[in-house]
């Protein structure tokens, strides 16, 4: 390595759900380096042992999320020279899951709480029946197309300070889901979806404190949904009794 | 920590809260434009029916309100919940109903 490569001084978590520090690498800096390139090249350089998460690359899967600078980033798509402190970065697993090894988490609760947050389609039609034509301009559809976007890389859970404080809680991804369905013309089951967010978990958690909204890698809000599935259970409540 | 009845009675519980103190802080700095002394309030409350029910709906407004409030705040800062943390909401809004009712009914009463 020349001396005029410029060394960074990177800080990685290492470690399991027992605990663990932080441990520093020199990683050359290049041109156009990604914060995943950087973990990467550790790991074939200088720690083959180190364990990360990632899988397309491109923005698509939502794998390789982590805390850098103690901030939730998709690390694929964020450059070194974006987020760069001085000549130091420091790379952690995402805050509010359970640590596996190193840089990878547990993501079982951030999906469990999809499901139960009736974040799965509830059919209106058979196999049989002709396929329904949604007009792509009504409100409803539009508002639920807001939310699609999803790519479930849980940058948003880990950083919404209600998780952090309140384990039950379903988080911003998840109620996103449900306010998509809610509004999905061909959902059966809307009922079951507000009843489903009504809980002790559930929207009315939420602070509206907009760190899921400002941290979004694909510019989502799911502030806005959460507010949504708030009105709608309210009008439930009313109507309802539920 | 928060279900849609526990959302429900606090969103509404703020509905009259509003209202409630906005009143209330006209009325006192109405009242002591002249330089009304404590007397001469207490003569203008106590005994009076509408008095009672505007602050008697006032404290249950206040102590339902604060009690899911503060109920949020130690679940996410402490980290009680269960049973423990439905007594002390109930007991946070038990303790602010017998002391706002004590100090309505000192008011209000004759």
């Amino acid at each position: 390595m020349s001396d005029s490569v410029k060394l960074m001084d990177v800080a990685i978590w290492r470690g399991d759900a027992t605990g663990g520090a932080y441990e520093h690498f020199e990683v050359p800096a290049q041109e156009s380096q990604t914060i995943l390139d950087v973990v990467s090249w550790i790991q074939q350089n200088q720690d083959a042992n180190l364990t990360y998460r990632y899988a397309c690359r491109v923005g698509m899967c939502g794998s390789c999320a982590m805390m850098v600078n103690e901030t939730p980033r998709w690390t694929c798509r964020t450059h070194v020279k974006k987020v760069l402190d001085g000549n130091k970065l420091t790379v952690a697993p995402l805050r509010n899951l359970p640590v596996i090894k190193d840089l990878a988490t547990d993501m079982d609760p951030f999906f469990d709480k999809w499901v139960e947050a009736e974040g799965v389609h509830h059919p209106s039609k058979t196999r049989d029946d002709a396929i329904e034509l949604i007009d792509p301009k009504s409100s409803a559809r539009v508002e639920a197309s807001t939310g699609i976007e999803c790519i479930n890389c849980s940058i948003c859970y880990a950083a919404c300070d209600t998780v952090a404080g309140n384990t039950d809680y379903l988080g911003p991804a998840a109620l996103q889901r449900s306010w998509t369905l809610y509004n999905d013309a061909r959902d059966a089951d809307k009922q079951g979806i507000l009843d489903a967010v009504s809980g002790t978990g559930g929207c009315h958690n939420c602070h509206s404190q907009g760190s899921c909204a400002v941290h979004c890698p694909n510019d989502l809000n799911p502030m806005k949904a959460i507010a949504g599935l708030k009105r709608a259970t309210a009008m439930s409540f009313l109507k309802n009794g539920r | 920590m928060l279900d849609i009845r526990l959302y429900m009675l606090q969103r509404l519980s703020a509905l009259f809260m509003g209202p409630f103190v906005l009143i209330h802080i006209a009325v006192m700095i109405y009242a002591i434009q002249g330089g009304l002394s404590t007397g001469e309030i207490l003569g203008r409350t106590q005994g009076s029916v509408t008095w009672f029910l505007f602050y008697a709906m006032f404290v249950i407004a206040v102590s339902v309100h604060s009690a899911i409030g503060l109920r949020v705040i130690v679940h996410e800062f402490l980290g009680l919940k269960g049973f423990a943390l439905s007594t002390l909401t109930w007991t946070i809004c038990v303790v602010l109903l017998f002391m706002g009712g004590r100090a309505v009914t000192a008011v209000t009463m004759l």
